[in-house]
């Protein structure tokens, strides 16, 4: 494809969108306003915990993004997905601290007191998640 | 103004009058002039962006029509390149490494030698030392008085950002930030991709190393802020914006010109916010999805031939005096 020259002048208003716009499909939303009132990702914290030993990484999400366990039992996480994930505790001294999991690879761990364990994905880190474990 | 500006100017009108030939060359798929440009834009092409007094100029243009910029030894000349994910192996690019090569080597091939060349994250795809290693070496190639690197998500999968501490954090401060002054221009090379809550987040150390690190600057110096994961909320539901930004963009505002360079989102982006411009660059690996395209920024695979218009390299240029930095996008050769 040859190009000579093209160019366009674009009203700073409207450059970014231009700039996104796809050929053909639905355009993209705009970039969102100043930090206040962002769209945030999974909402883990308002769903009920599905009771459940098993969590699949799919799609760039944990599923169940909250689930339910008895103090003792192990929660297994596999990932399904053609990129690796990691299952990581939020913030600074959680428990959970996989590897990073490639396809089919999975991650146990045993839980050994009651509370909430947040967590996300250190590659991904807009894929967050909650383990709610009661006694 | 400088003389590049001036010249984007006219370049523009002249585009507009030959709108029609221009059409008539360019439509493979009987795309119009602007579908083309959008279609080239998205895939973050060879689109050369120029900031002129509070619009921005957006050209298309081959890599062998670039406007080398004006004869000037004292000049600022630096390069960008973004998220190279050595390492990655999957249908999106089969070959980072020879895309990452091909980038040094248009590098290596501009006009005049850049006076530094900064990498502004996801060097490695999965933080392995075999990857820091691979990535080091062949920056070491680069011709150019100095290899810049600030990190990236996945430059810290799994140790907070040691091991690219090993590899690049020489001369740095706190988590791997610094700052350089450079022929009248102020440069802070920022890391939010270490305490990571959904979104970047620079911390309250690194926010006080701004406060101080600007303390003394007058407000004419122009600003450049490096960090991977965008300053400004591109599309925060898939993490591409910074929950604290807000602290260091306030400390900048009394700057007449500050740029914000960045990575992550593997596609071309600028936006501008009253004194800030905003420049997400594009990859030399592999692109993702427009902001919302899809149900998440997977790796997008594109039909043969045409993944080399999505990766690029980027050349930015400041003539002391002239208020704004040139910023300009160039798809791999
Ligand atoms: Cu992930
Ligand atoms: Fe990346
Ligand atoms: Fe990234």
């Amino acid at each position: 494809m040859r190009i000579s020259l093209v160019a366009q002048r674009i009203p700073i208003a409207t450059a970014g969108l231009a700039l996104l716009a796809a050929c053909g499909t639905t355009a993209p939303p705009a970039a969102g306003p100043p930090m206040s009132g962002m769209p945030m990702g999974t909402a883990a914290a308002d769903t009920a915990p599905v009771t459940t030993d098993a969590v699949s990484i799919e799609d760039f999400a944990f599923a169940p993004a909250r689930v339910s366990v008895k103090v003792g039992a192990t929660i297994t996480w596999t990932n399904s997905d053609q990129e690796p994930h990691t299952v990581t505790s939020s913030g600074t001294g959680g428990p959970l601290k996989s590897t990073t999991m490639n396809t089919g690879d999975t991650y146990r761990y045993t839980f050994t007191s009651p509370g909430e364990y947040e967590y996300l994905c250190t590659i991904h880190p807009f894929m967050t998640a909650t383990v709610v474990v009661t006694a | 103004m400088s003389a590049t500006e001036e010249n984007s100017a006219t370049e523009k009108d002249s585009a507009t009058e030959n709108s029609s030939a221009d059409e008539q060359d360019l439509g493979p798929e009987g795309m119009t002039r602007r579908q083309l440009l959008r279609h080239t834009a998205w895939f973050g092409s060879a689109v050369v962006l120029t900031v002129v007094g509070g619009e921005v100029i957006s050209h298309v243009a081959t890599p062998d029509a670039v406007a080398v910029p004006p004869e000037d030894p004292n000049a600022l000349r630096f390069a960008q390149i973004s998220d190279s994910h050595l390492g990655f192996k999957g249908a999106a690019n089969t070959a980072v490494e020879d895309s990452f090569a091909a980038a040094i080597r248009q590098i290596n091939a501009l006009p005049q030698r850049p006076d530094f060349v900064v990498h502004t994250g996801d060097l490695t795809h999965l933080s392995t030392p075999a990857q820091f290693d691979q990535v080091k070496q062949m920056m070491g190639e680069l011709r150019t008085g100095k290899v810049l690197t600030v990190p990236g998500e996945h430059d810290s999968v799994d140790d907070t950002g040691q091991k690219y501490r090993q590899a690049f954090g020489a001369g740095s401060r706190g988590d791997g930030w610094y700052s350089f002054d450079l022929r009248g221009v102020h440069f802070i090379a920022l890391v939010n991709t270490l305490s990571l809550e959904k979104l970047g987040h620079l911390g309250a150390d690194q926010i006080e190393f701004v406060r101080t690190d600007v303390a003394g600057l007058s407000s004419d110096t122009p600003i450049v802020v490096f960090s991977h994961i965008p300053l400004f909320a591109m599309y925060p539901a898939w993490g591409w914006g910074t929950d604290d930004a807000a602290a260091v963009l306030n400390l900048l505002r009394r700057f007449a010109s500050v740029t914000c360079l960045n990575g992550h989102v593997h596609q071309l982006f600028t936006k501008t916010e009253g004194n800030v411009t905003f420049h997400s660059a594009t990859t030399t690996a592999y692109p993702l999805p427009p902001p919302g395209q899809g149900t998440a920024p997977a790796p997008v695979t594109l039909p043969a031939g045409k993944l080399k218009d999505a990766l690029g390299i980027r050349e930015v240029t400041y003539r002391k005096g002239s208020g704004l930095l040139a910023v300009k996008d160039v798809r791999l050769a």
